[in-house]
């Protein structure tokens, strides 16, 4: 792999959409301005599972501005493989609670919400199955998700080593319903004229959401556009379209021509797009005297919808993590009628490594063994099940310089030792991991006789800054000044590129553009003299296999520190520091990139202290279905967030060097910050979120407040 | 039911009929074309509507025009002078306050008001009793006060850690 | 939303008159509260009069040294009023512990009382609520009851009263005056609102029409040392848990006055009358403090997912007294 020379790349840039921005003037999907929009309300179902029996929409119809009101009796038939959420309004089956059985089309939005209430819609209600626990009968072992994440994993033998560690811990872990609530809901207007889709989305990737939905409507691809420039926000909810999306465009259907305009409230967000499902999760260490691993298993059982599957595979990173001879990881599933989860930032990890970190804070605790020497002492050069080599791997780098950073050796390893006015203060660490992915795409660059470049790709900017960081891999791609580069993305006219997820964005369409670069190079080459054609000239290109993806094990890691304070009379939860360092391989920006870890470590603060979406088992729904009640961090609730990471070259993870940055700084903030709660308390809160009534002195407090 | 309104729009006066149920937000949004307030939530839960409402900043989505009408209505793109971008917005991209975008032109709105509000003398939940909140004169603001007068502004892309330092700078200039 | 007709009125006769010919319509102050049900068609009224400019917004020095707070006062200027600042500083501590900032700038001092509960079931329509609709049974009772009621609750509402300045208000014995059909009339805030007993769908002893004019604060000398005390699950932009307003006056070490009131535990603002009476007259030290506490929420009933909002609230108001009389603990 030629590796591309860095000039562009490296540069604190500000954000090439910064001044639409604070401005206000980026367009998102529902602000596109269109003529004569139509707005559209969804009616929810009111029952958990069942069958409709009559629809009177009577009522709504009467209501003058009422355009139409969309049923499964009307609604136009999409693809027989439109199953699953997406199977909206093609029977009178109800599958879950909040589930779309119909919507109304009005020319205000007002109309049109309160038009949806006025249809009434009669139910035979069946019993329904939405309480989760690890105990089911029916768990199963769900379908392999992705090559390199098998669900069950097995290595030497566990049970044998872990009755004769000398050291052993076997604990449970739960992690609760999360949900994604990007700022921006998710919206769509969608237009259906002569027999072709418009579409203005609020989605992760034009590309693949168009081939979904193309899918559904049995169409040619090529007849649905989708244009999604600017994305408030995302975090997994918008990778693949939902429900909203088809209902929206079953709606445009019904007025040809007209835009349909269709936003989410806050509220259906959360059932029609995805959430993390909980997880029960057990780990067993076994260590030996010298603090070294002899065996980890690490099992994960969490809910998945009827009508749909979806795993979170919270094991899924647990092999890659320490060396250990002895290793077993078990995913299962459980169907229940509820709404389907999905992926959510850091899938897998956020949750697993939750439990898995606390776990090596407690058995580093059993040891005797420094929680930071203790992950260093158990860092590996290979992995620890595939044995290949990693192609970098600085987690020792990122424990030791973290520990530097955050004052470590200051520490007294004794729980429940220092106070301040009241409060409990402890500090607590854990190791981050990702994994590199890379998602296949492809695109194009036109070289134009003035030293301009057009680059095209249908990629997106969900708030990674994409915009400025891609611009800036295809200036060094190309070898030019960023000046002459006109990134175009958020478009399906323009090259097939992979979504904004996995934090393989910049990794995945940067190694199509470096690819576009070098053809356009020989492509040069081959013209007369070398000289551009007037007319100027378009390559386009897809990314190329990674020759060494067979030979190395690619990951990023890092280390969370956090600080935590603890009310001794309340049991509030103050987090005053956060301190990560991360080895990620190449920054291509570091103002933004380090945007996206500092984003991330909130999340897990978020994760740790405040987010739990509660299922009330009666109706099978998120209770807490708003942001007074589903509470995520406030300005008020972060502290100094320091983000560091170590200079990293990885030759083989692609051309730039860069190994994914979006979700790492999520995993293991959550662990870092319940072992510092641990050290200031005492207490081991195995159970998210910690909230303070888990901290709250039973007894009376001897300690003096003011 | 229909009623007419007017209302003035970073400078500009919009005279039109509206709903009685129609927000100020939708007004603008929805009829106005004027979408630099977002709607995160509708209920007053995320301050993406935040706009300054007869000089005071306030959250758009829970205010009915009717009851506004002939307000003075400035959003975050009305901060901007000849085409000069407002410090607050500049001291944002410098800071890289913001990721997604969506919450930034309500951040922006309220912080500058917010910073208004603390000269003024008014305390916060932070301030100590008794004390008057640290204002631009009394040497810049703590952040905790900044983070506290800003937390009915969720950022979910949880640029929090970057917007303190933004509005901070400000604050002191 | 329901469809609504929207009115004004010249005064508050006009607009109690309005009302009294409307029995679906409501008073509209600032519309945080209502205008948000209205979305949710938690509430349906086909009338709003708008009363912000009918009532006073000043914040009046009463001749016996209380003050008189305007109906239309808005909460951030309630908070952040030299007179309420200096006297009363538990009062404007508690505007500023709620909602925000944007919030506070629109709250109004009548609105601000009369919000309505945040129970998420009463919030939903598709779920049953006594307080929604009687008889239909209450949801929280048996389900996600974490932020519900652990005093004074009835088998058929668990709900709490949302306000923060209620609270305080409470604390310091404040006077509601109104005008409604009947004629005007002072109620004493502790008053005001209800308990759910029989009749969760009532929150106050309104009629119908009536409207808040004013709130009168009698003179409290030892509250220029109050606070209040708010914990909640997100440090800032959230509701109380619990909360304490509490305002003491210790002299030669025996308590010779107090005022607690509590958010967060119930229907209503609740004031802690068996803590006041046990601690008035007694030494102010930790112990008394404890057993105080530990008396007012002996009676308390909580739920599956409430039981720590008792000693929460034990804990909090002995923090809180510490914290005022600078006792150590
Ligand atoms: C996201 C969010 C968070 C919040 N957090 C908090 C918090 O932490 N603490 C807290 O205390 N509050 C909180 N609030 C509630 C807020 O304080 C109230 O919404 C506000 O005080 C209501 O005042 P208003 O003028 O807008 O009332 P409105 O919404 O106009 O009216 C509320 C009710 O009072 C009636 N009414 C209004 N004025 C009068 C009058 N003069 N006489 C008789 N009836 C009248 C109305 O008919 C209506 O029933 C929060 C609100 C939101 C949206
Ligand atoms: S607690 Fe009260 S408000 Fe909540 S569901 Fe029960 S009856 Fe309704
Ligand atoms: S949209 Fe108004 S506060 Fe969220
Ligand atoms: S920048 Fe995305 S929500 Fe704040």
């Amino acid at each position: 792999m030629t590796t591309i020379t860095a000039r562009a790349m490296g540069q604190a840039l500000s954000r090439v959409d910064g001044p639409a921005k604070v401005r206000g003037h980026a367009p998102y999907a529902f602000e596109q301005p269109v003529d004569r929009p139509v707005y559209l309300y969804p009616v929810e179902a009111a029952i958990t599972v069942g069958r409709i029996t009559g629809i009177d929409c009577s009522h709504a119809s009467a209501q003058p501005g009422v355009l139409g009101v969309l049923t499964h009796l009307n609604a136009a038939r999409t693809s027989a493989g439109a199953s699953g959420e997406l199977g909206i309004l093609q029977s009178d089956q109800v599958a879950f609670r909040n589930q779309f059985v119909g919507a109304v089309l009005a020319e205000t939005s007002e109309i049109a919400r309160y038009a949806a209430g006025l249809v009434r819609v009669d139910y035979e209600a069946r019993p329904h199955d939405v309480v989760f626990d690890a105990g089911r009968r029916d768990l199963y072992k769900p379908e392999q998700l992705a090559p390199s994440f098998p669900m069950d994993t097995d290595k030497g033998d566990v049970d044998a080593a872990l009755s004769s560690a000398p050291f052993a811990l076997d604990q449970g872990y739960t992690t609760p319903r999360y949900h994604h609530n990007p700022l921006e809901p998710h919206s769509t207007i969608a237009v259906w004229a002569d027999g072709h889709f418009t579409l203005h989305m609020s989605t992760q990737g034009v590309h693949v959401a168009r081939a979904c939905l193309a899918q559904v409507f049995d169409l040619d691809p090529d007849r649905i556009r989708i244009i999604a420039p600017y994305v408030g926000g995302a975090f997994g909810s918008k990778v693949q379209p939902r429900a909203d999306a088809v209902l929206a465009m079953l709606a445009a259907r019904m007025v040809p021509g007209r835009p349909v305009k269709f936003q989410l409230t806050r509220q259906q967000t959360f059932s029609q797009t995805g959430y993390r499902p909980p997880t029960v999760q057990r780990v067993q260490l076994g260590a030996d005297r010298d603090g070294r691993l002899l065996a980890v298993a690490h099992s994960c059982t969490a809910p998945t919808a009827r009508i749909q599957e979806f795993a979170e595979h919270s094991t899924r990173s647990t092999p890659t993590l320490y060396a250990t001879p002895n290793l077993r990881t078990r995913q299962r599933l459980a169907k229940l009628d509820i709404s389907t989860p999905s992926i959510m930032r850091a899938p897998g990890e956020a949750s697993g490594m939750f439990a898995v970190e606390s776990a090596m804070d407690e058995m580093a605790i059993a040891c005797g063994v420094d929680p930071v020497e203790f992950r260093i002492r158990n860092d590996t050069d290979t992995h620890p099940l595939t044995g290949l080599p990693f192609s970098s791997r600085n987690l020792a780098g990122c424990m030791r310089e973290g520990a530097r950073r955050f004052g470590w050796d200051q520490r007294d390893p004794t729980p429940r030792a220092r106070r301040s006015q009241g409060w409990l203060v402890g500090t607590g660490v854990a190791t981050a991991l990702y994994s590199v992915f890379r998602l296949p795409g492809s695109a194009s660059i036109q070289a134009h006789p003035d030293g301009r470049y057009t680059v095209s790709i249908g990629a997106a900017d969900i708030g990674t800054g994409t915009w400025t960081a891609l611009a800036q891999v295809a200036a060094d791609a190309l070898g030019v000044d960023l000046t002459q580069v006109e990134l175009q993305i958020g478009d399906t006219n323009y090259p097939c590129a992979s979504e904004a997820a996995a934090s393989s964005g910049i990794t995945s369409w940067g190694a199509a553009i470096c690819e576009a670069a070098d053809q356009l190079r020989h492509a040069l080459a081959d013209q007369p003299g070398g000289q551009l054609p007037p007319q100027g000239l378009t390559i386009t290109a897809d990314m190329p296999e990674n020759p060494y993806l067979q030979q190395y094990s690619m990951h990023s890691f890092g280390a969370q520190f956090a600080e935590v304070r603890i009310n001794e009379f309340t049991g509030e939860i103050r987090v005053p520091r956060q301190l990560g360092v991360f080895a990620v391989g190449r920054i291509v920006n570091p103002r933004t990139a380090r945007s996206q870890l500092l984003g991330g470590m909130t999340w897990g603060l978020s994760m740790a202290l405040h987010e739990h979406g509660a299922l009330d088992p009666r109706f099978g729904a998120t209770v807490n279905q708003d942001l007074a009640t589903y509470h995520v961090a406030s300005n008020a609730d972060v502290g100094n967030v320091e983000v560091h990471w170590l200079d990293e070259y990885d030759p083989y993870v692609n051309p730039m060097g860069t190994k994914g940055i979006g979700e790492i700084g999520m995993v293991s903030a959550a662990a870092a910050i319940a072992n510092a709660v641990h050290h200031a308390t005492g207490i081991r809160v195995r159970d998210l979120p910690i909230t303070l009534d888990k901290l709250l002195p039973e007894s009376r407090p001897v300690t003096a407040t003011s | 039911m229909d009623v007419d309104i007017s209302i003035r729009v970073d400078g500009d006066t919009h005279r039109l009929s509206v709903d009685t149920r129609t927000t100020v937000l939708d007004t603008l949004r929805e009829r106005l074309g004027i979408t630099s307030p977002k709607k995160g939530c509708d209920h007053g839960q995320c301050g993406a509507c935040t706009v300054l409402l007869n000089g005071r900043r306030v959250n758009s989505c829970l205010l009915l025009a009717v009851a506004h009408d002939g307000a003075e209505i400035v959003t975050a793109a009305g901060l901007a002078v000849d085409g000069q971008m407002h410090p607050m917005q500049r001291s944002f991209i410098e800071h890289d306050a913001f990721q997604c975008g969506y919450c930034t032109p309500g951040q922006i709105v309220s912080a500058v008001a917010m910073l208004g509000e603390a000269a003024a003398g008014w305390p916060s939940f932070a301030t100590p009793a008794g004390e008057q909140p640290a204002t631009p004169d009394s040497g810049g603001m703590r952040d905790d006060e900044i983070r506290e007068r800003m937390s009915g502004n969720l950022c979910r892309c949880a640029a929090y850690a970057n917007i303190v330092p933004a509005i901070r700078e400000v604050a002191e200039a | 939303m329901r469809p609504f007709r929207y009115a004004r009125a010249e005064n508050v006769a006009g607009a109690v008159a309005l009302l009294a010919r409307s029995p679906e319509g409501a008073f509209l102050g600032a519309g945080t509260n209502l205008v948000d049900l209205m979305k949710l068609e938690v509430l349906t009224p086909d009338l709003l009069v708008d009363v912000r400019q009918l009532t006073s917004d000043a914040v009046e020095e009463l001749p016996d040294g209380g003050v008189r707070i305007g109906a239309a006062v808005p909460n951030s200027d309630l908070a952040a009023h030299p007179l309420i600042r200096r006297r009363y500083p538990l009062l404007s501590e508690a505007i500023l512990a709620g909602a925000s900032g944007q919030l506070r700038n629109m709250a109004t001092t009548g609105g601000n009382l009369l919000q309505r509960t945040r129970c998420p079931y009463w919030q939903n329509i598709t779920t049953p609520c006594n307080k929604r609709e009687p008889g239909s049974g209450c949801s929280a009772i048996d389900g996600f009851n974490r932020d519900m009621a652990i005093l004074g609750s009835s088998p058929q509402c668990v709900a709490t009263h949302p306000s923060d300045m209620a609270v305080a208000l409470t604390a310091l014995d404040a006077i509601v005056r109104t005008e409604g059909p009947s004629g005007e009339r002072t109620i004493p805030l502790a008053q005001l609102h209800r308990l759910p007993g029989n009749e969760p769908q009532r929150d106050t002893i309104l009629q119908h029409g009536e409207l808040i004019t004013a709130v009168d604060v009698p003179p409290l000398p030892y509250a220029v040392r109050s606070r209040y005390r708010k914990v909640r699950d997100r440090a800032s932009y959230a509701f109380a848990l619990v909360s304490v307003a509490a305002a003491i006056d210790v002299q030669d070490g025996v308590v010779r006055d107090l005022r607690i009131a509590l958010g967060g535990v119930a229907h209503k603002p609740w004031r802690a009358t068996i803590a006041e009476q046990a601690l008035r007259g007694q030494p102010a030290d930790p112990d008394q403090f404890w057993a105080a506490a530990s008396a007012e929420v002996a009676e308390a009933r909580p739920l599956t997912h409430n039981a720590f909002k008792v000693p929460l609230a034990r804990n909090t108001i002995v923090e809180t007294l510490l914290n005022l009389t600078g006792i150590s603990g």
